[in-house]
C-alpha cells in the first residue's frame, strides 16, 4: 500500500486533519482520565467492611428525660432482642462501618510518644461484638463477659483490653504478633493491652481520613468492650441467621416499641442500605463519568463518519478514476482505513501528552493517584479500532463507486 | 434578508438531514452535559446571602495540640471551644454574634395521633435570626434577655410547627422537647437556604432545623452536641470539664456593618488570645481567621472535587462537540462551493454570504440549544436521582437556562466562523468553471 498520496492528500485538508487529531487526542485524554477515576471509585466500592452485611441491620432507641434510665433499658433491650428468634448476634453499637459518624482516637505506642503513631476508629461493644459485626478473629481471643463495662457519660477513662484490626496491627508492630501488646490512646493514663486481632473492620468514614491519605488506614480500628449510649440515646447492632434479616426488622420494630413506651425507635436501617448511602457519591461520580465517555466516543466516532462520507462524496471522480485504471475495491476500502489511521495515529501522539497532562492537573488539584501505564496503550489500541470500524462504512460505500465515474463530466 | 437568509439556511440544513441532526446532536449533547455540571457547581457555589455575606465573619482561634496542627495546610480548628465562645459572646464586641451548635432531641406532641421522634434542631443566641435573617411566618426570634435567663423558648421549623399544630398560629403555645417544656415565640417561613453556610462542618447540603432554642438553655441541660467534636488532649471526665477543656464543638458568627469596627474586631481576637497565652493556652502561633460567607464557602470546599471535574470535564467533551461542529460545517460548506460561486457571480457581495452562512449555523446551534436544554433538565434529574442531597443544587433557574441557550448559540457561531470565511473566500469563476 502506497502511503505518500494519501500523505498528500491529507496535507491538502490540513484543517480538517487538526479537527479530527484534536478531537481523538482530546478523546484519548478524558477517556483515559475519566475510566482511571471510575476504576479507583469501584476499588473504594469493593472494599470489604468486614461485617456480614446481607444479614445485619441497625436500630436505635432514645428516652425521653433526665429519668430515663439507659442502663437498665439496654439492659433488657439486649436480652429481650437476643431470644428472638432468627436472631444470630446482637451488640449494643452506636456507630458501624460506613454508618459516617463514629468515635476516632490516635494511638501512640510509648507513654512519653510526641505524636501518635496511628490514627483510628473505635467501636464499643460487649463480648457478642465480633459475632454481631461478623468479622474473623484471626489472633487471640474475645472480651470475656466480666470485662465489659458501661462507659460512664463524658468519661475519658479507657478499659485495658482492645481488640484491633489486622490493618492497624500491620501499621503498628510490623509483622510482629500484636497479641500481648499495648498501645495508649491517653499517653498520660494506662497503656491497653491487645487481646486480639480481627482481620477486617473498616472505619465509619468509608474514606477513612481522607481521601488522599493512604487507602489502608480505612482499615484502622479498634473494639472496646465498653457499652455506650449517647445521653438517653443508644443503639444495636442485630445479626440475623441467613436469609431472615427482613422478617427479623418487623419484629424488632414492634417488639422495642412495646417494649417502652418513654421513647422513640428510630434508624432501622440495613446495613446493604447504609453501604449504599455511604457509597452514594462514589457510585454517582462513577456513573456520571461512564456517561461522559459513552457520549463522547458515540460523538467522535459519529463526527469520523460524517467527515469521511463527505470525503467520500467530494472524491467520487477521484475514486472513479482509480477504479478505472484498475484498483479494486479492497484497494479503495484500504485506502481510506490507511487514511483514517493515519489521522488517528496523529491525534493520538497529542492524546498521549493531553492525558498525562490532565492526570497530571488531577494528581495536583484533586489528589489523584498517578495513571497506571497501561491505560494509554489500552486507549489508543481501542480508538485505533473506534476509528477503523466508524470509517468503515463511508470506505465500503466508496468502494461500490462504478468506474464509469470517471468518464462523466460531473 | 435575516428571514430570507434562516429559510435558505433551514433549506440548507433540510438537505443534508442526517449531517444536521449529527451537528445538532452533537451541540445538543455538548451544551446538555455541561450545562448540567455547571449548573450544580454555580448553584452550590453561589452566594447565599449576597446582600450581606461581606459582613458576616466566621471566627477561628488556633487552640491546637503545639505538637501537631489541626490540620495539615496550616488551618486553625473549623470550630470553637465552649471557653473560648463563652468569652467571645460576653465580650459582645461585634454588631452581632452568635456561637451555635447541633442538637437533637425527642419531640413530644401534645397530639396524641403524633407519635414521639426526633428532631435536629439549633442551640444559639437570638442574633442568629437577626444575623442570617430566616423569614418568620409567625412572632420572631427571642429576646436577647432570655439568652441570659436561659429561657425555655423556641422557635420551630414551618414543619415542625405544620406537623405538631396543623400549620396553625402556635404562638404562646408550648412544646415538650426531652421532657421540658418551651413556649413558642417564632414559627418560621419556608427556609431552604441552598447551602446551608453557617454550619459548614456538619453536611453543607442537611436539611434546616426543625427548632432553634437558646445556646444558654441547651448546655444548662447538658445536652450533647450531634454534631462534629474534637480533642487533642484529655480532659477529665463528666460535663463540666468537658466545657473546659480544649475540644472544639461550636461554631461563631460575628456580624459588623464596616470594615473599621471589623478589623476592631481583629485586634479584640489577637488581645484576647493574647491574653489567653499568658493563662498557658494557645501554645501554637497567633492563628486568628475571621472569614466571610464565601471565603468560608471555599475554605471548606461546599464545591466538591467531583462536582469541579465533572464539570471541567464535561467542558473538555464541550470542546470535542465544537470541534466535531466545525468539521462538519466545514464540508458542508466546502460541498457548496458550485452554489456560493454562482451566488458570488450572481452578485452577492462576501458580506451577505458570510451573514447567509452564519446565520445557517447560528441555526443549527439554536436548535442544539434547545435540545441541549431539554438534555439539561433530564441530566439534573438524573443528578439529583444519583445524589439523594442534591435536591436545592440540582435544578435549572433562569439565568441558566438563558446561559444554556446563548452558550449554544456562542458555540456554534465560533464552530460556523472559520467554514463561514472559508466558504466566503471561494473565487466565482473557478467554481464556474467547473460546472
Amino acid at each position: 500500500m502506497e502511503i505518500r498520496p494519501i500523505v498528500s492528500t491529507l496535507l491538502r485538508s490540513k484543517v480538517s486533519l487538526i479537527l479530527i487529531g484534536l478531537q481523538i487526542a482530546l478523546t484519548l485524554a478524558i477517556v483515559c482520565n475519566a475510566l482511571f477515576i471510575i476504576s479507583q471509585r469501584f476499588a473504594s466500592m469493593g472494599r470489604p467492611s468486614g461485617m456480614d452485611e446481607a444479614n445485619t441491620f441497625t436500630v436505635s432507641s432514645s428516652g425521653f428525660g433526665q429519668h430515663f434510665d439507659i442502663a437498665s433499658v439496654t439492659q433488657g433491650d439486649l436480652a429481650m432482642l437476643r431470644s428472638l428468634p432468627g436472631v444470630k448476634a446482637v451488640t449494643p453499637a452506636i456507630s458501624i462501618p460506613l454508618s459516617d459518624s463514629g468515635w476516632s482516637e490516635a494511638l501512640s505506642l510509648s507513654a512519653d510518644q510526641k505524636t501518635p503513631t496511628a490514627p483510628t476508629a473505635i467501636y464499643f461493644v460487649d463480648e457478642y461484638g465480633l459475632d454481631a459485626f461478623g468479622t474473623t478473629l484471626i489472633a487471640g481471643r474475645n472480651f470475656k463477659p466480666e470485662e465489659i463495662t458501661r462507659r460512664a457519660p463524658r468519661s475519658t477513662q479507657w478499659p485495658t483490653e482492645t481488640i484491633i484490626t489486622r490493618a492497624l496491627a500491620q501499621k503498628l508492630f510490623g509483622d510482629a504478633n500484636a497479641v500481648g501488646k499495648q498501645v495508649y490512646i491517653d499517653v498520660k493514663g494506662a497503656p491497653i493491652n491487645i487481646i486480639g486481632v480481627v482481620d477486617h473492620l473498616q472505619m465509619p468514614w468509608p474514606h477513612g481520613v481522607s481521601r488522599s491519605a493512604d487507602p489502608t488506614i480505612v482499615d484502622y480500628s479498634i473494639l472496646m468492650p465498653q457499652v455506650l449510649s449517647f445521653g438517653n440515646r443508644g443503639g444495636y447492632l442485630v445479626r440475623s441467621e441467613p436469609g431472615r434479616r427482613d422478617e427479623l426488622m418487623k419484629t424488632v420494630e414492634t417488639k422495642l416499641g412495646e417494649s417502652n413506651r418513654g421513647r422513640i425507635i428510630e434508624d432501622m436501617d440495613s446495613v446493604a442500605h447504609i453501604r449504599a448511602l455511604a457509597y452514594g457519591q462514589d457510585r454517582a461520580m462513577a456513573l456520571i463519568l461512564g456517561g461522559v465517555i459513552v457520549a463522547l466516543l458515540a460523538i467522535t466516532a459519529l463526527g469520523i463518519v460524517g467527515m469521511a462520507s463527505f470525503w467520500v462524496g467530494q472524491r467520487t471522480k477521484q475514486i472513479g478514476t482509480r477504479r478505472a485504471l484498475g484498483a479494486t475495491r479492497l484497494d479503495i476500502v484500504s485506502y481510506f482505513l490507511t487514511e483514517n489511521f493515519l489521522m488517528t495515529t496523529i491525534g493520538l501522539a497529542l492524546g498521549v501528552v493531553l492525558t498525562y497532562a490532565l492526570n497530571l492537573w488531577l494528581m495536583s488539584n484533586y489528589h489523584s493517584p498517578q495513571l497506571p501505564w497501561f491505560y494509554v496503550p489500552v486507549g489508543v489500541v481501542c480508538l485505533w479500532t473506534l476509528g477503523q470500524l466508524a470509517v468503515l462504512g463511508p470506505a465500503k460505500r466508496a468502494s461500490r463507486v462504478p468506474p464509469a465515474v470517471a468518464t462523466r463530466s460531473v | 434578508m435575516f428571514t430570507y437568509y434562516l429559510r435558505l439556511g433551514w433549506r440548507s440544513l433540510q438537505r443534508n438531514p442526517i449531517l444536521t441532526a449529527l451537528m445538532v446532536l452533537a451541540i445538543a449533547l455538548g451544551v446538555g452535559t455541561s450545562m448540567t455540571t455547571l449548573t450544580v457547581l454555580h448553584l452550590m457555589g453561589s452566594d447565599p446571602i449576597p446582600w450581606k455575606s461581606d459582613k458576616l465573619h466566621y471566627v477561628q482561634l488556633d487552640n491546637w495540640d503545639p505538637l501537631q496542627g489541626y490540620d495539615d495546610d496550616g488551618s486553625p480548628p473549623d470550630q470553637l471551644t465552649y471557653r473560648d465562645a463563652m468569652a467571645l459572646m460576653q465580650a459582645g464586641k461585634a454588631d452581632r454574634q452568635t456561637a451555635m451548635y447541633k442538637i437533637s432531641m425527642p419531640v413530644q406532641p401534645e397530639n396524641p395521633e403524633v407519635k414521639p421522634y426526633n428532631a435536629t434542631g439549633r442551640a444559639t443566641y437570638a442574633d442568629f435570626f437577626a444575623m442570617f435573617e430566616p423569614p418568620f411566618k409567625y412572632g420572631g426570634s427571642w429576646a436577647r434577655e432570655q439568652d441570659q435567663q436561659h429561657g425555655r423558648v423556641v422557635v420551630l421549623s414551618d414543619k415542625t410547627n405544620e406537623k405538631l399544630f396543623g400549620g396553625a398560629d402556635s404562638i404562646g403555645k408550648h412544646v415538650r422537647l426531652n421532657d421540658n417544656d418551651y413556649s413558642i415565640v417564632g414559627v418560621l417561613d419556608t427556609w431552604q437556604p441552598r447551602v446551608k453556610y453557617y454550619d459548614l462542618t456538619n453536611g453543607s447540603l442537611s436539611a434546616p432545623e426543625g427548632f432553634y432554642i437558646p445556646f444558654t438553655t441547651a448546655t444548662e441541660l447538658k445536652s450533647n452536641s450531634t454534631g462534629n467534636n474534637r480533642c487533642w488532649n484529655n480532659a477529665n471526665s463528666g460535663w463540666d470539664a468537658y466545657l473546659e477543656s480544649e475540644c472544639v464543638w461550636l461554631q461563631m458568627w460575628v456580624e459588623t456593618d464596616s470594615a473599621a469596627k471589623l478589623d476592631e474586631y481583629r485586634s479584640f481576637l489577637d488581645s484576647y488570645v493574647t491574653e489567653q497565652k499568658k493563662l498557658g493556652r494557645f501554645a501554637r502561633p497567633r492563628n486568628n481567621r475571621l472569614l466571610d460567607v464565601r471565603q468560608w464557602m471555599r475554605d471548606q470546599k461546599v464545591v466538591s472535587g467531583d462536582v469541579e471535574v465533572q464539570s471541567e470535564l464535561s467542558l473538555a467533551f464541550l470542546t470535542v462537540c465544537l470541534l466535531n461542529t466545525i468539521g462538519l460545517l466545514l464540508a458542508k460548506f466546502m460541498r457548496k462551493s458550485g452554489e456560493i460561486g454562482l451566488r458570488r457571480a450572481l452578485g452577492a457581495s462576501r458580506r451577505q454570504l458570510f451573514a447567509q452562512h452564519l446565520i445557517e449555523s447560528g441555526v443549527v446551534g439554536l436548535s442544539g440549544g434547545v435540545i441541549g436544554l431539554l438534555l439539561t433538565l433530564v441530566g439534573l434529574w438524573i443528578v439529583r436521582l444519583l445524589y439523594s442531597d442534591f435536591a436545592r443544587v440540582a435544578t435549572l433557574d433562569w439565568p441558566m437556562v438563558l446561559a444554556t441557550i446563548a452558550l449554544a448559540i456562542v458555540a456554534s457561531l465560533l464552530a460556523g466562523l472559520y467554514p463561514t470565511w472559508r466558504a466566503c473566500r471561494i473565487v466565482p469563476a473557478l467554481q464556474l468553471k467547473t460546472q
